[in-house]
């Protein structure tokens, strides 16, 4: 069986060789192991061993030539052979593509005192909508530092001992709702929803045999978390140069307390169920009524809903606190006068208005929002 | 119940050999000696010399034999006396165990644990005080523990046994005396868990294995000055935790990375920048580290305090984070 | 027979390999076990399928003589998906679990420790098999070598320590490497473990001497060293001239006036134990093997890159 004699590759760097010298002669007999030629390396002259036995049917490449690594040089074969189909050239060896590998740019060193403000002020400036260029820095270089834009925030991860929190409720109040009212343009959007069913559900949950009890609170709650997921739109943020969506959605209960008003937040409403939200509002409220919140547990709601259904109220809108970009008034379930079929019969309707920002939200968005929001709400044992 | 890290060590250990055959406990003075430091104290007389085999002083021979074990199916914990005689064993750890897995394309794993003390103790000089986590958290296929509480000793070496990959478990000489609650029973911690020890919202002081303790002491004395630090244990090294420290780092801020071992090429290095790349634009200044100093460890009592981190140098640290004079 | 065509198996697959290698289709390190084979033929003859085999980087014909199947060690060498250890291992780490051949380990003397290893488990579990280590004379004055030897006799570990001594530690022979060099398995016999030496070209004679070994190892549960005297015939890799640097012509020739392949052909041949045709059959159906493996591994996938980081883990 006829063999190929080809121009190796026996160093990494090695690209050609040059046949210095042909050791055997075309119609000789070889054996495996015997040297063939001498091969002139990038390194040194080595020999070249036949890797099979037979006659050197041919020799291809006169002495003197230099050759490519993998190129034909000869031909091993039996006398009688036909070695013409081995006499055509081989594909060249295949390998895996070479990567290019992307070169990573060292960051740029930024020069002393250039630093204008650190990165955590900045991203908080861009958030709350605070110009850097009104706050001195006191930091190293005049580096505006987190402390510095504490006279503008209300933050609640900065060192906050709650009772000093407390006695600042009033001013958090004041400074949120006019920080929110003045620059954001609010506009407002009512609709009525059928409680009928909603009703049911919560007597329902009342029974002993039932899971948990729910309220009428929870199946908002429940149905907004519903409408939110469909409608990422809603759950958003006014950020300056871009709408921020958030990823999840974190709803903020308004909760009356004696001397004013605090906003538990119930996280990753969208990922809990009905019972799980009942329980953790539950909680939550508690807790907020006897001023056990943690500064973190009633910051950055991305959605509010506003219950003044207790008080007997049919409607009301609400003021938007940052970093929403909208808030539920919800007022409270009566029996009205309802017609259907041409004819007028009781009925159960609660009246609910979404107070937008119209920087992030339209009006046929929030119709839409709401429109989802009723039908979930209707259907209230699907929650 | 309350118990020492040794203690939790050794209830640990024994469980996993009561529960698995295939379990054994092998290194320099484990049995008769009952364990140079008191590991292994009663296991002897409990599993016999079978399972607990006195080696002689072989570290790349006992440790190669327990990797060879393992892939025939037994799962060794290699006790090296401390981590600085690990070293000799280095090939074999690193060559071996940590790539048998990926050089077979998956045809064999090595289910070992190497344990032992790892960091520095009271003047033993420079060749017996070394923390050379960093080296092993350079190595795929390698993971990393170095729990700082007996409650954790007992849940991650359970963890570390069941893994079937090579773990390298760091205890800590000072640390085998303390004591803390365990947990009765079974129970295990996972690999790859954070564990926040002290929340707080003023600073984030990140800390494993001895310093941990240095960390929490910091903390106590910090909280009188009014300022709340948290303090997050990564308790493994690798696979690190980084959701649960960049959550810790978003929320404060500040950063202060505490760490035995030497500075440059720190294990505190990498964890900085894992985190500067996760949530950057939410520091409000670069993220500080405490170390040993970068020095083989002196002798003398006062050269070598001043070499490990302590409870002011933190302290310092976390004032400059916060901007204070 | 079945030893000749092993050991024809090994020398045209390796011959094929050299070629391969020149062509650019077998990457890195390449060390070719041409003249050797009587060693690792004669000597996995005598093992059962639940025995375990360590070897070193020379690994191509232990892993061949083994059973594994040749396209797939062609594969592996070419660097495919499809090679025994999915293309991760290469020539130096050939794996092949199936068969218990525990691999392919490049650093000298450092898989001694684990064929130990496997043997104290076997002893841990009561069983019978036998660690069958593969390494060259160079590995002996290593560290690891001396470590295992000694935990072997300590623990009487089931393993048979089998000394490939080709004389030649990459280009340094044994007597500038070897304190003991003019009888190596004296280095075994210092600890009180078992030693013998064997003429590694014939592989009736291997396969005896292991045989005994072997027995020795699994009925007294006490480890073996053999030393086989041996020789190959090219350098000690790709890279490396088969003489002109540390070794003369002259040597090598006379070497392989004691191919195995030669030496058991013709005694088969004056035994009348085989003919002319059986030997031109069973080179015909070799090279047809040997050319399938490779056309198989050429025809190859690459390994794909999204699959680097899978089996560093275990999930």
């Amino acid at each position: 069986m006829a063999s190929r004699v080809i121009m190796p590759k026996l160093t990494d760097s090695m690209e050609e060789g040059v046949v210095v010298k042909w050791r055997k002669a075309e119609g000789e007999r070889v054996e495996s192991g015997d040297v063939l030629a001498e091969i002139e390396t990038d390194k040194a002259v080595m020999d070249l061993e036949a890797f099979a036995s037979g006659t050197l049917r041919k020799i291809l490449v006169p002495e003197g030539t230099t050759v490519p690594s993998g190129a034909l040089i000869g031909i091993i074969g039996e006398p009688d052979e036909d070695i013409r189909e081995i006499m055509s050239p081989s594909s060249p060896p295949s390998r895996p593509a070479e990567r290019a590998k992307a070169a990573v740019s060292p960051a740029e060193p930024v020069a002393e005192g250039e630093a204008l403000a650190s990165p955590r002020v900045r991203t908080l400036a861009r958030e709350r909508g605070i110009d850097l260029w009104t706050v001195k820095g006191s930091g190293p270089g005049g580096r505006i530092i987190e402390r510095d834009l504490a006279p503008l925030l209300t933050r609640s991860d900065q060192p906050a001992v709650r009772e000093i929190l407390l006695t600042q409720m009033r001013k958090a109040i004041v400074r949120m709702t006019t920080q929110s009212k003045a620059p954001v343009p609010h506009f407002y959007v009512t609709i009525e929803v059928d409680m009928a069913e909603g009703l049911r559900v919560v007597e329902e949950s009342k029974k002993p045999s039932a899971r948990a009890s729910v309220s009428i609170n929870h199946l908002i709650i429940a149905a907004a978390a519903r409408a939110l997921k469909q409608h990422p739109g809603i759950n958003a943020s006014f950020a300056g140069e871009t709408i921020k969506v958030f990823s999840r959605i974190d709803i903020g209960i308004a909760v009356a307390l004696d001397d004013g008003l605090i906003v538990p937040v119930l996280r990753d409403c969208g990922e809990k169920t009905l019972t799980q939200i009942a329980e953790e509002e539950r909680a939550l409220v508690l807790r907020a009524k006897n001023r056990d919140l943690s500064p973190a547990e009633h910051t950055g709601a991305t959605f509010l809903i506003s219950n003044l259904g207790t008080y007997d109220v049919e409607s009301f809108s609400a003021v938007i606190l940052p970093p929403a970009a909208a808030v539920l008034a919800v007022g409270s379930v009566r029996k009205v006068p309802v017609v259907r079929d041409g004819c007028v019969e009781a009925g159960c309707r609660m009246k609910v208005t979404l107070s937008c920002d119209h920087r992030v939200i339209d009006g046929a968005a929030a119709a839409q929002f709401l429109g989802t929001f009723r039908h979930a709400l209707e259907r209230a044992r699907e929650l | 119940m309350k118990a020492t890290y040794r203690e939790a060590l050794n209830q640990a250990l024994r469980e996993e050999m009561r529960r698995d055959d295939r379990v054994f406990l092998i290194g320099e003075d484990v049995a008769y000696y009952q364990g140079a430091f008191k590991v292994s104290k009663g296991f002897l007389e409990e599993f016999g010399p079978r399972r607990v085999v006195d080696t002689p002083i072989t570290e790349p021979g006992f440790t190669g034999l327990a990797i060879g074990a393992a892939m025939a199916g037994l799962r060794p914990v290699v006790e090296v006396m401390t981590f600085n005689f690990a070293i000799l064993a280095l090939d074999q750890i690193v060559n071996n165990a940590a790539k048998v897995r990926y050089m077979s394309g998956g045809q064999f794993s090595v289910p070992i644990v190497i344990r032992g003390p790892g960091s520095a103790a009271h003047q033993l000089g420079a060749q017996h005080s070394q923390s050379l986590e960093a080296w092993f958290c350079h190595v795929p296929g390698l993971k990393v523990v170095a729990p700082a509480t007996p409650y954790d000793a007992k849940g991650l070496i359970k963890s570390a046994i069941r893994d079937g990959n090579p773990v390298v478990f760091i205890e800590a000489q000072l640390l085998y005396p303390t004591q803390g609650e365990v947990g009765d029973g079974d129970y295990t911690i996972p690999l790859g868990v954070a564990e926040v020890k002290r929340p707080g919202t003023d600073v984030t002081l990140i800390a494993y294995s001895k310093m941990l303790l240095v960390a929490l002491e910091a903390a106590e004395r910090l909280a009188q000055e009014g300022i709340q630090v948290e303090v997050v244990d990564p308790r493994t090294l690798r696979p690190l935790d980084l959701t649960t420290l960049a959550a810790s780092a978003r929320k404060t801020g500040k950063v202060v990375i505490i760490e035995e071992g030497w500075p440059f090429a720190g294990l505190g290095a990498q964890i900085a920048e894992s985190l500067y790349q996760r949530v950057f634009d939410y520091l409000d200044g670069p993220i500080l580290r405490v170390t040993g100093r970068d020095v083989p460890m002196p002798y003398a009592r006062n050269l070598e305090d001043a070499v490990i981190p302590d409870v002011n140098r933190v302290i310092a640290a976390v004032h400059q984070a916060l901007y204070r004079k | 027979m079945h030893l000749y065509t092993q050991m024809l198996l090994i020398r045209r697959f390796e011959e094929r390999c050299a070629e391969m290698y020149a062509l650019g289709k077998i990457g890195g390190f390449c060390h070719l076990y041409i003249g050797e084979e009587a060693v690792a033929v004669g000597a996995v003859d005598v093992l059962r399928p639940d025995d375990y085999i360590f070897s070193a980087y020379r690994d191509h014909g232990h892993c061949l003589a083994r059973g594994s199947d040749p396209k797939r060690v062609m594969a592996e060498l070419f660097g495919r998906a499809t090679g025994l250890c999915k293309g991760k291992g290469g020539s130096m780490h050939l794996v092949d679990a199936e068969r218990r051949f525990m691999g392919g380990y490049a650093i000298v003397g450092g898989h001694l420790p684990l064929a130990a290893g496997a043997a104290f488990a076997v002893k841990y579990r009561g069983g019978d098999q036998v660690v069958l280590c593969f390494f060259g004379e160079g590995a002996v004055p290593t560290g690891a070598c001396h470590e295992t030897l000694n935990l072997a006799a300590l623990w009487g570990l089931p393993v048979l320590f089998l000394c490939e001594n080709n004389r030649y530690g990459m280009g340094t022979p044994v007597e500038r490497a070897v304190a003991l060099y003019q009888d190596v398995s004296q280095n075994a016999a210092a600890y009180g473990i078992d030693a013998g030496r064997v003429d590694g070209m014939d592989v009736l004679a291997v396969r005896e001497a292991v045989s005994k070994a072997i027995d020795h190892v699994r009925t007294k549960q006490r480890p073996y060293f053999l030393e086989a005297l041996t020789y190959r015939f090219l350098g000690h890799s790709m890279a490396d001239p088969s003489h002109g640097h540390y070794r003369t012509k002259a040597e090598v020739d006379e070497a392989k006036r004691r191919d195995p392949l030669l030496l058991l052909k013709t005694r088969l041949l004056t035994e009348r134990q085989a003919s002319d045709e059986d030997f031109k059959r069973i080179e015909q159906e070799i090279v047809n093997r040997v050319r399938e493996s490779v056309e198989f591994a050429d025809a190859s996938p690459f390994p794909s890159e999204k699959d680097l980081e899978e089996d560093v883990y275990l999930p």
